[in-house]
């Protein structure tokens, strides 16, 4: 007997069925809207396809009548510049310092427990004391994301040192190598790719502080225009910009795992 | 074929939930309200069960909702979820009537007189402002207050760049160092204005009447109920009375109110110092036949289409007409979606509810 368990789609009934879900909440959406729009053909709540185009399009190319900017590139630009220096420098103290702790015992007992506590804190509670220490400019955005990102790269990547077999350590020593050249030689290539993991795992959180950073106080970014326009419920913004985040997000995940496989090709899983 | 049922169900219950909003002859009704001085009087008239009893009298039922997030419930008011919402003349233009929802000012509540204001840190004259980063919550009536204080010293937007500041934060950002000109309203505004340094150099009592706070209900269920129209303004009016009365009652009042709104009874009433409310019916019926809220009314829209704010389809400010008592009209008289109807104010005023 065939048992549910058991049965597998094709490589083309497996399209279908991931695809179908997302027609249906195409289709639900556009029904929706037309009811919506035939009782009242100024609703914003659920604008038609032709209103998203169209705002798309706008915001796209043609300069805002107010700043002269095209919106959606320079929000884009603004966004971006701020997530890559929040999980850029995230990136690489979290590297140096989870490396550290997890092959040097003088230094995990010295940080350990400092970087537990500060991966407890909710970074969104610590905003206002960001805004009133360090203004609200760019610098506290960063450091907003920072404090999401970086303790939980420095845990995930002392863990992943430590797991390497003691063996090699040995062999390593007995072969005359020093601290610096085990780190270098042996842990840091093994530990590089858990690295690029760990940051496909946090672009989602670094994304959200970001976000909320810019929800709060910002003069562009694609979070303050989502925020601003929420005023006067323009869902024929919001909307696109909800999809185009989404896919900036979908894009860096996916660059991430092919530049994983490409660098290291050793490693086994890249969990694509 | 589980699975796509499943789909289906739950796609069915999906446009279930974002329908079609119909108004029909109803006995229920919400009505939605926020925290701010103007607007305590309809959480106490809930509690105190005057809503209650007005809704009795004419057999319909009210219920008062107090929703914590101000822009929120008038996007949930303009979705359909309410049939009425507190909110400020700006609002009502640019939020439901810009999205095509047909909406009515049925009680004109007051008007702010220094509850809105512009603090620099400083200097102590507007002037002052120029090529300063100004933090305000930006297209709310902060923004219109300073675009109307920029314009009476000669100053434009270009002149200084516009930050946009969540209200909930913006105490917290004024106390940054960089931060030297905000705009906001109270009870936020007397926390900032008493920061080391800082001078209000201009607030809404510059441009009396321009910022008025209303009670506003959708113009279809309306039609279909004025007995929707009848108790709410009753009610209304009991709690000012009862309000503005130097007696224990009122003075319970207040202080219900003062509490409510998270301050006590000396705080509540340096903000009613500052707000212009119109305790009896006859002051709001002249404050709405008075030609000024036209001209007002013309300010605010034109400073809304200047700024977006009017939506895609608006071409120019007239895209979305607003009807006045007597008859008067601006912008498109075939497109009139925010109503200033003073007609249940009067009927209060002539003691006819």
């Amino acid at each position: 007997m065939t048992r549910l368990l058991n049965r597998r789609p094709g490589r083309a009934g497996a399209l279908v069925l991931g695809v179908l879900p997302l027609a249906l909440l195409a289709v639900a959406y556009l029904i929706g809207s037309d009811a919506r729009l035939a009782a009242n053909p100024n609703d914003k709540l659920l604008p038609s396809l032709a209103t998203l185009v169209d705002t798309t399009l706008r915001l796209a190319t043609q300069p805002d009548a107010r700043s002269g900017d095209v919106l959606l590139w320079t929000d884009t630009a603004a966004s971006l510049q701020r997530l890559a220096w929040g999980v850029g420098v995230s990136a690489v103290l979290g590297f140096a310092v989870g490396v550290a702790m997890g092959l040097v015992p003088l230094v995990r007992a010295t940080l350990a427990p400092l970087v537990a506590v500060l991966s407890m804190i909710p970074p969104l509670a610590l905003l206002p004391i960001l805004f009133i220490v360090l203004g609200l400019g760019e610098l506290s955005k960063i450091v907003l994301i920072g404090f999401g990102v970086a303790p939980f790269l420095m845990r995930d990547l002392a863990q992943r040192a430590a797991e390497i077999p003691r063996e090699q350590l040995i062999k390593a020593q007995t072969l005359g190598a020093n601290t610096w050249q085990i780190a270098l030689r042996v842990v840091i290539p093994q530990t590089l790719p858990a690295l690029v993991h760990g940051l496909r795992l946090t672009l989602g959180p670094a994304w959200l502080f970001l976000i909320a950073a810019e929800a709060i106080a910002a003069t562009d970014g694609l979070g303050y225009r989502i925020f601003l326009v929420r005023r006067y419920m323009a869902m024929d913004v919001i909307l696109p910009y909800v999809a185009w985040i989404t896919l900036l997000a979908y894009a860096m995940d996916r660059t991430l795992a092919a530049l994983a496989r490409r660098w290291f090709p050793w490693v086994e899983d890249h969990s694509a | 074929m589980n699975r796509l049922t499943t789909l289906l169900l739950a796609a069915l219950l999906t446009v279930g939930l974002v329908g079609p909003v119909q108004a029909e002859p109803k006995k229920d009704f919400r009505i939605a309200w926020s925290i701010y001085v103007g607007w305590m009087p309809w959480g106490h008239a809930a509690d105190a069960g005057i809503v209650k009893k007005w809704a009795d009298k004419y057999g319909i039922g009210i219920d008062v909702v107090q929703i914590n997030d101000y822009v929120e419930s008038i996007n949930q008011y303009t979705a359909g979820a309410f049939d009425g919402c507190v909110m400020t003349n700006m609002d009502a233009l640019t939020i439901p009537a810009a999205g095509g929802v047909d909406s009515t000012a049925l009680i004109v509540g007051d008007f702010s007189n220094g509850n809105d204001g512009v603090v620099l840190k400083g200097a102590t004259d507007l002037k002052a402002i120029k090529g300063r980063k100004v933090n305000l919550v930006e297209l709310s009536v902060s923004h219109y207050l300073l675009a109307r204080g920029l314009e009476s010293v000669g100053l434009s937007e270009r002149d200084i760049t516009v930050v946009n500041t969540g209200d909930a934060d913006i105490v917290a950002a004024a106390a940054a160092p960089e931060v030297d000109a905000i705009v906001t309203w109270n009870p936020q505004l007397a926390e900032v204005k008493a920061l080391p340094g800082a001078s209000l150099v201009f607030d809404s009592a510059d441009i009396p009447g321009e910022i008025i706070d209303l009670l506003v209900v959708n113009s279809a269920t309306l039609a279909a109920n004025p007995a929707l129209g009848k108790a709410l303004t009753g009610a209304w009016y009991e709690t000012l009375a009862l309000m503005a009365a130097q007696d224990a009652a009122g003075k319970a009042a207040r202080e219900a109110m003062a509490k409510a709104s998270g301050t006590d009874l000396a705080g509540f009433e340096s903000q009613l110092a500052t707000t212009q409310m119109f305790y009896t019916p006859p002051e709001a019926v002249a404050f709405s036949r008075d030609p000024a809220l036209l001209r007002t009314m013309d300010y605010v829209r034109t400073f809304s289409f200047a700024h977006g704010l009017l939506g895609e389809g608006a071409r120019s400010a007239d895209a979305v007409g607003i009807a006045f008592p007597g008859g008067k009209t601006l912008g498109d008289a075939g497109n009139v979606k925010l109503r200033f109807d003073d007609s249940y104010m009067k009927m209060a005023a002539d003691g006819a509810l």
